[in-house]
């Protein structure tokens, strides 16, 4: 439940916190701050499900799957 | 012929021979043909799943958009990586399902989850549709890189003819396999290419990127946030909500989803996938170094910015490289796209409304003859214009994200919603599209009166909203009799 949560904070970053950065200054690494503000986001995102990934028990089940396709 | 030309040829006829030989060795049965067994490990649904988002959209409609629009571009990285979390709880059941019932295609899944065939019919048609436009951006932005790459030495409407029998020849020779050989080339390339232009470009031109941002907001104050009308706040919220929940709505997107050979690569790529977007970060830095050193761009020709901007600074044999990334670009998402609308036509269609009982044989051998014709009625429409690359994937949203709460609401255990509440639910929201776009209206037209925020709404998630409520009620209404707890009210 508390995975499905964090996973929850991107959409409310981005969706909702737009409306209160949409500024060009300051510049946080050279781009726009509200640019900036998304990919901070997307950032967060990729680590959020990183964690809810690990922290989720149904991916410790089942068995490991081995070969790579041939193609 | 200029050396730009030659190697995009050379490129070209590189992923043809590809084609062939990943299609040598394999039977190609119906199931083969559209979705590869399902022998696919993780680093092919990767790259099969990464490899469709990377489209002509996104090499010249998002440098494009950036160019012509500014701010509005934003949303480009924003809504993949919100639904790739979606993705996490949805793909997997999906899967489950797909595979315990040996599903092929998308309207399959809806034709057995409310055991409705006319359900499924109308799911593949919505699909259909809402291809087209996906597949014109894809010869629009094969169009510009021939015409570009030849120097204007062939016309626009060759390019796109030349275009659209290279990427139906492609269809033709190979199936699901063969792309995904040419998705590590085509995504190689892209990447490459993107990154080296999206960092070169702006360094050149302005010495940096907060030099290239300062310039750009001094002469063009505001362009750099979102606006108060228009591309505003609100079109951003109500945009990336809507692409976020359609963007597995898509035939083949969710058509890969069955190529999986295990559940947990949909989780694993939830996390990685979302960092693949930053790259569209440096498709945004070209359109924005465009922005002042292209003047006059306008209307669906804010498109050619990228090209015309390296056309001022590379030599032919790197316009070359740049235009083989970019028809690859093209190559492999609009073959997949007119592969899905075959197949759509040919299985779920045909044989799923009108020829029950059609074999295996005759439903491929349709398919294959659909592919020209599609290609054909594409070109009609590439040809008419008008569009932008953008715009042409946002009216394609627009029809298929009506199928997400049929769909995601079909995953539940106890699903409430009835065939009848589905059904009613994707006609509501697509009839509202289709007569906006065939209108050109918009909200603003309708409700002069709303306040300023709400008439900048995507009428996509609007079309949506109506079709929840739609899909309550009918379902409300349609609830089967042996229900223990009815809230249902009779009429």
């Amino acid at each position: 439940m508390v995975l499905r949560l964090l996973a929850v904070l991107p959409f409310i970053g981005i969706l909702l916190g737009v409306p209160f950065v949409n500024r060009v200054e300051p510049l946080v690494l050279g781009m726009p701050l509200v640019l900036a503000w998304i990919v901070l986001w997307v950032i967060l995102s990729a680590i959020i499900m990183a964690i809810v990934y690990r922290f989720d028990p149904v991916n410790r089940t089942g068995a490991r799957s081995t070969e790579e396709a041939r193609s | 012929m200029s050396s730009a030309l030659l190697i995009i040829a050379a490129v070209t006829l590189v992923a043809l021979w590809l084609g062939v030989r990943a299609r040598r060795g394999h039977d190609m049965n119906l199931e083969q043909w559209s979705v590869g067994g399902r022998s696919f490990g993780t680093a092919f649904v990767f790259l099969l799943m990464a490899g469709e988002i990377y489209t002509t959209f996104t090499f010249l409609g998002g440098s494009g958009f950036a160019y012509g629009k500014g701010a509005a571009a934003y949303y480009i990285l924003s809504y993949g990586t919100l639904a790739y979390i979606l993705s996490y709880w949805m793909l997997p059941p999906i899967w489950r399902y797909a595979k315990a019932h040996r599903l092929v295609s998308q309207p399959h899944f809806l034709a057995s989850k409310y055991a409705s065939p006319s359900l499924g019919v109308l799911v593949a048609i919505v699909d259909v549709v809402a291809l087209v436009p996906y597949l014109v951006l894809q010869f629009k932005g094969l169009g510009i890189i021939v015409t570009t790459a030849s120097y204007g030495a062939i016309s626009p409407t060759a390019a796109i003819w030349i275009g659209a029998i290279v990427v139906t020849a492609y269809v033709t020779i190979s199936g699901v396999r063969g792309s995904a050989w040419n998705s590590v080339m085509k995504d190689t390339m892209i990447l490459a290419v993107v990154i080296f232009l999206g960092l070169y470009l702006p360094i050149h031109f302005y010495g940096g990127f907060s030099s290239m941002f300062h310039a750009i907001d001094s002469a063009k104050p505001g362009f750099l946030t979102f606006p108060a009308k228009g591309s505003s706040v609100t079109w951003f919220q109500s945009t990336v909500l809507l692409t976020a929940l359609g963007f597995f709505m898509w035939p083949h997107t969710f058509g890969s989803i069955y190529t999986a050979r295990d559940e947990r690569i949909f989780r694993r790529n939830a996390a990685v996938l979302p960092l693949y977007q930053l790259i569209l970060l440096f498709v945004f830095f070209v359109g924005f170094a465009a922005t002042l050193k292209v003047p006059g761009l306008k209307g669906s020709n804010i498109d050619l910015s990228l090209f015309h901007l390296s056309l001022q600074t590379f030599d032919p044999w790197f316009i070359g490289v740049i235009g083989a990334a970019g028809v690859l670009t093209a190559l492999v998402p609009g073959s997949m796209i007119l592969n899905a609308a075959a197949t759509l036509l040919a299985n779920d269609v045909y044989r799923g409304g009108v020829a029950r009982q059609a074999a295996d044989s005759t439903v491929t051998q349709l398919a294959r003859v659909l592919v020209p014709i599609i290609a054909l009625v594409a070109v009609f429409f590439t040809l008419r214009g008008g569009e932008t690359i953008v715009a042409l994937l946002l009216m394609g949203y627009s029809f298929v994200t009506q199928l997400f709460p049929a769909i995601v609401t079909s995953l539940a255990t106890r699903n409430w919603v009835t065939k009848q509440g589905a059904f009613a639910g994707i006609v509501a929201g697509v009839a509202v599209v289709a007569y906006t776009t065939l209108t050109h209206a918009s909200i603003g037209q309708w409700f002069p009166s709303l306040p300023e925020k709400l008439k900048d709404l995507n009428i996509g998630l609007v079309a949506l909203a109506l079709n929840i409520v739609v899909l309550v009620v009918v379902s409300a209404v349609t609830q089967p009799r042996a229900a223990g707890h009815s809230h249902a009210r009779t009429l």
